[in-house]
């Protein structure tokens, strides 16, 4: 793709847009899309059809075919399910966190955001039931009580992940959709047809009268006050699946804070990959300007400074700890078969986004797209040096063990990519992916006497 | 006789906003307010003739509800099974916080969910006879209720105030 340039089209948005602009932006992006858009979705498409017939292979033949063998047990499957959790949370924290700061500049970013917080947690969630193997027994992850005694132990992490994640993904759909129904209204108002009844279900016959919005805005106010806790709690829950282990680089109290800021980092990384295209296609450079790109950039900067301070805690904790199986263990991720995952989890997280010191990268939509990639690359590499070397290298040597990726497990794994991306890329074309609503308080209203 | 309608609509948040002020003043009190947006300043002159919206009281209430499910079904399930595993006695509180966190969390937000429809009456099935598409894109409304004889009062009122356009 060529970069970008600001020049804008007769009929694009002008630099100072009104409402009515607002309403005419988002809803053209509704329209029938073009043939390079189908061909996206083709390509897509196949990908997640050579996913699906992994899997079923998976199914077919039994979980031998992933290539897990112990003491690798956890392999790529939970690297890719922690990694997906994690791409959610960034959208979590605009959405949340920066709304209880009113900050202003999330109002165009947001939406599109939270829609990925939403698909990423829906990859995830598929994680647990592709490694379980035996898929048609996952509801045995609930608690139910039943005649043959199944009962869940409550003081096991998988557990508790069970009750977070479900959680997350329920409170995560529901913060999206009630965002979305004054601007699916908005939609229901310019069409036609069916696609009036559609969007006019969807609305749940909003009007915008102030009964409306009083508890509308409320109760917005109250999924923001609630999902910044559940937000910091979740990733928290996950790395105690980690923490609570007794596996040498695995307990340790730092993987609460240590996996949040990984999730942060991640999942900005994942919002600039999904908003640059957006923002180019759609021709909105008034609404997610130079300012949002900046301040996601710094954020990411931010996010990979902490995490540096993280890993070296963890080199210096199994120094200092003086166990001799956390040394091993460290020196093994760092020499061994692995190493090369190792030192490329430092280079994309800790050295590649040390380029957004320089204002001029910051603001180059190119720098921050590679870098972007860098990222995602660098945390899925994270994730997969903590489980992967973790249970290959613990306590004793005729433990351990060497894990090779087969064909199987490697097309699911890029196939949940597919899954991601198909969810995302329909609903750009279906539903309104910049909030119209708040990107109109962001403008201001319209006095006529000035204030 | 039936109480009649005008409707009022306005291009700017600080007309509308006057004309709600003027109206209250004059003593009409059945009044209904679109927006394009949720406009504090009209909600706040709103919150004079509406109750307080409750569903704080239902986020609250379903909170706990939540917090209360989760240590019953913990310590009730524990105890049905009683195992020690772990190390830990059948029913071992610090585990079992971090289910009742998560289930404040969910029922609170459900229970919200609830009373964010219930309170705002939706979904609605047919449109009000007042509203008007241009609602959702730039144009306030002020739709007032009141006997047949006052109509004339409050549609001058509308005007007066700025409106573009009143309809009776």
């Amino acid at each position: 793709m060529t970069p970008p340039t600001q020049t804008v089209t007769a009929d694009a948005a002008v630099a100072n847009p009104t409402w009515a602009d607002v309403n005419r932006d988002v809803i053209r992006t509704v329209s029938m899309p073009g043939n390079g858009y189908f061909a996206w979705m083709c390509m897509v498409g196949l990908t997640l059809a050579a996913g699906i017939a992994a899997w079923s292979w998976q199914i077919w033949i039994g979980i031998g075919a992933a290539g897990k063998r112990t003491p690798q047990m956890w392999a790529m499957y939970i690297t890719t399910f922690v990694f997906w959790i994690g791409i959610g949370h960034a959208g979590t924290l605009i959405s949340a966190i920066l709304y209880l700061f009113r900050a202003k500049w999330r109002t165009s970013i947001y939406r599109g955001a939270e829609a990925m917080t939403v698909f990423a947690v829906m990859t995830a969630g598929l994680f647990p039931l592709i490694h379980a193997g035996r898929m048609w027994f996952a509801y045995w992850l609930l608690p139910y009580p039943n005649q043959r005694y199944l009962w869940p132990n409550f003081k096991s992490p998988l557990v508790w992940d069970v009750f977070a994640i479900s959680t997350y993904l329920t409170i995560s759909v529901l913060f999206f959709l009630v965002g979305l129904v004054p601007d699916i209204a908005a939609l229901r108002d310019s069409s036609t047809g069916i696609r009036k009844q559609i969007y006019n279900v969807l609305s749940l016959g909003w009007e915008g009268s102030d009964t409306q919005w009083r508890h509308y805005r409320r109760a917005y106010g109250i999924f923001a006050a609630i999902s910044t806790p559940l937000v910091l709690s979740v990733h928290s829950v996950v790395s105690f699946d980690f923490a609570m282990a007794l596996v040498p680089g695995w307990h340790s109290t730092l993987f609460a804070p240590f996996f949040v800021d990984g999730a942060i980092f991640s999942g900005f990384a994942m919002v600039l990959i999904l908003i640059l295209p957006m923002r180019y296609f759609f021709n909105w450079y008034p609404y997610i300007s130079d300012k949002h790109l900046d301040a996601m950039a710094k954020l990411i900067l931010v996010t990979s400074l902490v995490l540096s301070y993280f890993y070296i805690c963890e080199v210096f904790t199994a120094w200092y700890s003086g166990d001799h199986f956390e040394r091993a263990s460290v020196f093994a991720k760092a020499t061994r078969e692995y190493a090369w995952a190792y030192w490329l989890m430092y280079f994309c997280n800790s050295v590649v986004p040390l380029v957004f010191f320089s204002r001029r990268a910051r603001l180059n939509t190119v720098v921050l797209y590679v870098v972007s990639i860098f990222v995602i690359i660098g945390m899925w590499f994270e994730r997969f040096n903590i489980i992967v070397p973790g249970l290959g290298h613990d306590f004793y040597p005729y433990t351990w063990g060497t894990y090779y990726p087969t064909i199987t497990d490697s097309t699911i794994i890029v196939g949940s990519f597919a899954w991601f991306f198909i969810l995302f890329l329909a609903f750009i074309r279906v539903l309104p992916s910049l909030s119209i609503v708040e990107v109109k308080e962001a403008i201001g209203h319209p006095v006529k006497h000035g204030h | 006789m039936a109480d009649a309608t005008v409707l009022g609509i306005f291009t700017h948040a600080d007309t509308t906003l006057q004309a709600i002020r003027d109206l209250r003043a004059k003593g009409f009190s059945d009044i209904k307010v679109y927006t394009p947006v949720p406009v504090e300043e009209i909600e706040e002159e709103i919150e004079h003739i509406r109750p307080l919206s409750k569903v704080r009281l239902f986020a609250v209430v379903g909170g706990l509800t939540g917090t209360a499910t989760a240590f019953f079904l913990t310590i009730w399930t524990s105890l049905k099974w009683s195992l020690v595993t772990g190390g830990k006695a059948p029913v071992s509180i610090p585990p079992f916080i971090i289910i009742a966190f998560e289930l404040t969390i969910l029922f609170c937000g459900l229970s919200t969910l609830l009373a964010m429809l219930l309170l705002g009456r939706l979904p609605q099935t047919r449109p009000s006879p007042t509203y008007d598409p241009r609602f959702t894109i730039d144009r306030f409304g002020v739709a007032v209720t009141c006997p047949p004889d006052k109509v004339d009062a409050a549609g001058s009122l509308l005007s007066t105030a700025g409106a573009d356009e009143v309809r009776r």
